[in-house]
């Protein structure tokens, strides 16, 4: 019953991932509607209308350059909400963690199960974004395909911080702080709309550390084919910060659910 | 632990068993070293009023929270590092539904046996059999959040026999309901007790308690007060008889203070007077005028009364 004890995932995780998949299916029509709809939306609206004036940015057409980028922040976007305001709300008010765990599961399962919603739910939204953008023609191949894996890959680096957002929140405001000191700046700083090498020198280290930069290199590397010296520093990044998160949010959610 | 290896008939084996049991949260000492022993077979009341412990000893005993002192095992398996293993042969009704309102009345129950790693299929004929316990089967599609409350605790606790267990933990089962539903929540019970399931409530209801369990232990501010039959209880602590007389002036309770062979006992304007030789009392009530009164016979909510006191619990 140590607070800090390494958490063991077992089988019963893929209980509470088929728990939420079966959920969503209820829900299926607004949300594939919103999967679709909002990044449609960013690629036309703003990968026509500004990549109008802009042309080429980084050796491609600036749609290319928008769409390998989106991929990644919608991927952080829909796993730290799913994280946050879905996770908050079956751990508090709807008290389903309580309920789940009166059965053999624990704590360190249905964490384990949410981390993998999330980042599947990541991989719903990269899967359209992709759809839209290989019909603007904008994706290199079929190789394009190797960025779903990475999808799922960074919904699990986004869910983790997001879970413990959760876990310190007393209600939904909460997560505002979050969204704005945290999520608002990556979505601008981290290389989705213009390369992160136009920034001043000090802000390029800085964003090195934030996990959407890592994020949108492998994006846009296996969308658009650009270059990528070091994907596994890139891949490594996005793990560190999804077995941290996901440590830290157990112990979180034990403290908060053991009294 | 050498607790699994107590030299013990196994029909007499305890599956809960307590020594010393204690919890202390940062301010406050919510289980002060609490022993018992529950049997197999048999329905066991934790009663006392809010706050008394009666909860986290159920929580304790589930292994999810874990104790600050004392032993405690289920299943002869000490509690705090067994949780899973536990649960997995325990049927848990909490205080308050926490039904998933994401599903319909079916989907809750196959959900749930999905947490005991029942595939689909071992799953269909216990829910089919469960929704005709519950009397819900012609609702099996229906929404959670459009049952009523009875409908809503009779799936709980169905939905907490999912996984065939040997204990059914109830924390009050019957809070917040009517009448109706809660006869139909005892007949259930009762239903399940012949079946051979171990039952542990707790409640606050004394007339519940008195109904359901063989053996009961109040509680009060972490302690146990005392522990037996709700009839060993009554005779240990209260006189077989009550007149609560009720009365609008107080000189006339004064001057009923004064007979012989009562324990009185005051709460507002009504007066307990607790006796085994009622005649004479009833006599001089039944010449005075401006009272009314009723006699009856003593029952756990006096002994519950009498040892936790009459004061305010909030």
């Amino acid at each position: 019953m140590n607070l800090w004890r390494i958490p063991t995932a077992r089988a019963g995780a893929l209980a509470v991932w088929r728990r939420n998949i079966l959920v969503w299916r209820k829900l299926i029509v607004p949300a594939v509607l919103m999967n679709f709809g909002e990044p449609t939306l960013y690629l036309l609206g703003l990968g026509f209308g500004l990549g109008h004036f802009v042309g080429e940015m980084s050796g491609m057409s600036y749609l290319a350059f928008l769409a390998s980028g989106i991929i990644a922040s919608s991927a952080m976007t829909t796993s730290s909400f799913e994280g946050m305001y879905s996770v908050f709300t079956r751990m508090v008010p709807q008290k389903t963690y309580e309920a789940i765990l009166a059965t053999p599961l624990e704590v360190d399962d249905i964490l384990a199960g949410e981390m993998l919603w999330c980042a599947t739910k990541s991989v719903f939204s990269g899967i359209a974004i992709l759809a839209v953008a290989a019909m603007l023609g904008v994706v290199q191949g079929w190789g394009a395909l190797w960025v779903i894996p990475v999808v799922f890959m960074i919904g699990l680096c986004f869910a983790g911080p997001a879970m413990i957002m959760s876990a310190l929140a007393y209600n939904y405001d909460f997560f505002n702080y979050y969204t704005v000191l945290i999520i608002t700046p990556m979505f601008i700083l981290c290389g989705v709309f213009y390369p992160i090498d136009t920034l001043p020198l000090a802000m390029q280290g800085f964003v090195q550390f934030l996990p959407l930069t890592h994020a949108v290199m492998l994006t846009r590397s296996l969308v658009v084919g650009a270059d990528l010296p070091q994907p596994l520093l890139h891949i490594g990044v996005l793990m560190l910060y999804a077995v941290i998160g996901y440590y830290v949010a157990v112990v979180l959610v034990r403290r908060k659910l053991r009294v | 632990m050498s607790m699994t290896a107590q030299p013990v008939l196994t029909s007499n084996k305890p599956v809960i068993s307590s020594r010393g049991l204690t919890k202390r949260f940062a301010s406050r000492v919510a289980v002060n070293g609490v022993d018992f022993d529950i049997f197999p077979g048999r329905c066991f009341g934790f009663v006392g009023p809010n706050g008394a412990g009666k909860t986290t000893t159920l929580r304790m005993a589930m292994g999810l929270t874990p104790l600050s002192g004392g032993t405690l095992s289920v299943f002869g398996l000490p509690a705090s590092e067994n949780g899973p293993a536990i649960r997995a042969r325990v049927g848990i009704v909490p205080q308050a539904d926490n039904l998933d309102p994401d599903f319909t009345v079916e989907e809750n129950l196959r959900v749930y046996a999905s947490f005991f790693g029942l595939s689909r299929r071992q799953a269909a004929p216990r829910i089919e059999s469960l929704l005709k316990f519950a009397s819900l089967t012609d609702r099996r599609r229906a929404r959670t959040d459009t049952l009523s409350g009875g409908m809503q605790r009779r799936l709980t606790i169905a939905r907490a026999l999912i996984n065939d267990p040997e204990l059914v933990v109830l924390d009050e089962p019957t809070t917040g309901l009517d009448p109706q539903a809660r006869h139909v929540i005892w007949e259930r019970l009762t239903e399940l007790k012949m079946r051979g399931k171990t039952l542990l409530l707790t409640t606050h209801y004394m007339e519940e308690a008195e109904r359901l369990c063989d053996e009961l232990l109040i509680m009060d501010e972490g302690r146990i007060l005392d522990q037996g039959s709700p009839r060993q209880l009554i005779e240990r602590h209260v006189e077989p008889e009550v007149i609560e007389v009720r009365s609008g002036g107080g000189e006339a309770l004064e001057r009923l203070a004064g007979t012989a062979g009562c324990r009185l006992e005051r709460m507002g304007t009504c007066l307990y007077c607790y006796t085994r030789e009622p005649a004479q009392l009833i006599a001089v009530l039944k010449d005075a005028h401006g009272l009314t009164f009723l006699h009856r016979p003593t029952n756990l909510e006096d002994v519950f009364l009498r040892l936790t006191g009459r004061e305010l619990r909030d």
